[in-house]
């Protein structure tokens, strides 16, 4: 059995008219040691998708079907009590600005030792101990100093290092980095994405990376998942998809990358802007951007097809290949 | 240390760690007050009214409260430095020979009691309220609005004067005397929570939607911890700012209701009701009665305010003035 396992999952929006779907069909399973990331565009449901593996939507947003498998529990409808003992137990999550997600009145030991008690009986003074042992972990100079230290007296790139030992503090099983490194600068982002990458294979821990960086994500992770308009539209290695993206929306976006080895040439975009959620679109979400679209396209959505390691959701998949074949 | 250490750019700043008192020191809240001379003297005149009516027993030469000490004989004694006033009675006596310094160091000690009293019940009722109202939402937030509105649209002086009066008739005016301070606090502070319920829950509505409550979320943190311990000190500044100014609305109510009779005995006197003990002598000529406590619960309240103002401009960081 996998260690988390995403089934059929939508999630929907309830609006004065009517309900809108943020997340539909999604699945997928991660196993310990996993890195996924997850990419796509802003609105297209990447961290909606986070949020609901903690079962953390709030209104109006809810889960309205599908199952998120937690060794086999389902995150869906457990308890408040037993999902707390798993949020930020085993499965715990990074935000993206290191400025926003610590509390500004409280010292970074208050909100460490709070954490742990939580979800242990423990002393005040084991939990410091372990705060220390964590901001150690992720390389924060003179810990004992810092945790009697609030956050605005830290640098950006030292918050998102206790975000990521508040994180790690009970040994979750999988981190889910929503943007970790958004908020920084490029230099700080390099050593924090190394970090991250230390940590969960020193601590055999899952990784779920959600970005927009596919600079990012092709160093970190091994899976990838591309997504469109609340659905995930291409999945598999991240090498092969990197190399030879299927889909005509994977392929616009890795095209839309400046390249460090051609001069000169205007990059490529993707015209258009992703649809409205509202919108009733019917067959494909990407055919009115798509230079590839044909009528099959506006009529039915398409379902995966495997292509190599990957799984497509392109109705053109078959046909552009042998289009690549004969040319 | 591996690569990954981050250089120290703050140099040493950043690993000293301030004592609490350096942390006082170096704090806006000092800075401010060190500026302004009008928060000086009103911070000085507060911190001289407490200290009154904490060692009333100790300052005043007379005890008001024991009979034996009183003499209906002294009774309208002019303040000592005007004619006909004995050295004894410094501020002269009322209309029952009690020694009018004494029954205001007094007075200032139950008026400042009422008034932080009923302000902590408001303050309880009303973060309380305010903090479910905001962070539950929907329904509830509705519901609990509601009744916050229902609460407001009744004056504090006539729920009181209902209240009180009808307490009075049905227990009797001993029982009444007995617990007067009780009830003046419950009152007051019933019937004011409305004004914490309604800034509480503003702050926390801007205050929910930061990421930090999100990350609370995330860590498995209960509803109650996130409330109380996330969202509660960050709308502390209003809640102080509030405080000062409801404190002294409170002492203000108390001193209203004790001049309609409904407040405090007159064997217990606060600074109200001793300006209503003195008020029917105004114009026989013995002024002191209420002119001096009147100026002494006036000078209060104005100072009180005045602190609300600056703590006000000193904890909204948009309103810095140079």
């Amino acid at each position: 059995m996998p260690l988390l396992q995403v089934k059929n999952l939508e999630v929907s929006f309830a609006l004065r008219n009517g309900s809108v779907k943020a997340l539909q069909d999604i699945n997928f399973s991660v196993e310990r040691g996993d890195r996924i990331g997850i990419v796509g565009e802003s609105g297209a449901g990447k961290s909606v998708l986070g949020f609901s593996i903690l079962n953390l939507i709030s209104r109006p947003g809810s889960i309205t079907n599908g199952e998120v498998l937690f060794e086999g529990r389902n995150l869906a409808n457990l308890p408040a009590e037993e999902l707390r003992n798993i949020r930020g137990n085993r499965i715990s999550m990074i935000f993206q600005d290191p400025m926003m997600t610590l509390n500004p009145v409280l010292t970074i030991g208050t909100q460490m030792i709070e954490c742990l008690k939580a979800h242990r009986q423990i002393t005040d003074e084991n939990a410091r101990k372990i705060a220390i042992q964590k901001l150690q972990q992720v390389y924060i100079p003179s810990p004992e100093t810092r945790l009697d230290q609030y956050p605005h007296e830290l640098s950006g790139g030292m918050r998102q290092r206790i975000v990521i030992a508040i994180s790690l503090l009970m040994d979750p099983e999988i981190i889910i980095a929503d943007e970790p490194t958004t908020a920084l600068d490029v230099t700080i982002q390099a050593e924090i994405m190394e970090l991250i990458l230390e940590l969960c294979e020193r601590n055999d821990v899952a990784l779920i990376m959600i970005t927009h960086d596919l600079g990012v994500i092709s160093q970190i992770t091994k899976q990838l998942f591309v997504m469109y308009a609340g659905r995930i539209i291409e999945q598999g290695p991240t090498k092969e998809i990197i190399n030879d993206a299927q889909h005509p929306y994977t392929q616009g976006l890795i095209n839309a990358l400046p390249q460090m080895t051609v001069r000169g040439e205007r990059l490529q975009q993707i015209r258009g802007s992703m649809p409205s959620l509202n919108d009733s679109l019917t067959g494909c979400a990407f055919n009115p951007r798509c230079d590839h679209a044909e009528d099959i396209c506006t009529e039915t959505l398409p379902s995966y097809t495997a292509s190599g390691g990957c799984k497509v959701a392109c109705h053109l998949v078959e046909k552009m290949k042998n289009q690549e074949v004969l040319s | 240390m591996s690569k990954h250490s981050t250089p120290n750019i703050n140099g040493k700043g950043n690993n000293h760690v301030y004592t609490l008192q350096e942390r006082f020191f170096r704090s806006h809240f000092w800075h401010s007050l060190k500026v302004d001379l009008v928060a000086q003297i009103c911070f000085l005149v507060f911190i001289l009214y407490v200290f009154m009516a904490i060692f009333a027993p100790l300052i005043a030469p007379f005890d008001p409260y024991d009979p034996v000490s009183i003499d209906i004989m002294n009774s309208e004694l002019p303040p000592s430095w005007s004619e006909g006033g004995e050295s004894d009675f410094w501020l002269g006596t009322d209309n029952q020979g009690r020694d009018l310094w004494s029954t205001i160091l007094y007075g200032t000690r139950v008026s400042l009691m009422i008034g932080i009293g009923a302000v902590l019940l408001q303050a309880f009722i009303g973060i309380c309220v305010g903090l479910i109202a905001g962070y539950k939402g929907g329904r509830l937030d509705s519901l609990l609005m509601r009744i916050a509105d229902v609460q407001l649209s009744f004056s504090t002086l006539m729920v009181a004067i209902i209240v009180l009066a009808v307490f009075q008739a049905s227990f009797g005016t001993e029982l009444y005397q007995e617990l007067a301070m009780v009830m003046l606090i419950l009152v007051i502070g019933i019937a004011e929570w409305p004004q914490y319920a309604r800034t509480v829950r503003a702050s926390v509505l801007a205050e929910k939607e930061k990421e930090y409550v999100d990350a609370a979320r995330v860590i498995g943190l209960s509803n109650t911890r996130i409330m109380f311990r996330h969202i509660l000190p960050n709308t502390l500044s209003p809640i102080l700012v509030i405080s000062t100014v409801q404190v002294a609305n409170a002492i203000i109510s108390e001193a209203a209701l004790s001049f309609l009779g409904l407040g405090m005995p007159i064997s217990e006197p606060s600074l109200g009701s001793l300006i209503s003990s003195g008020f029917e002598y105004i114009f026989s000529g013995a002024w002191w009665i209420t002119m001096i406590p009147g100026a002494v619960l006036v000078i209060l309240v104005l100072v009180m305010n005045l602190l609300g103002d600056w703590l006000r401009d000193v904890l909204n960081p948009k309103l810095y003035k140079d």
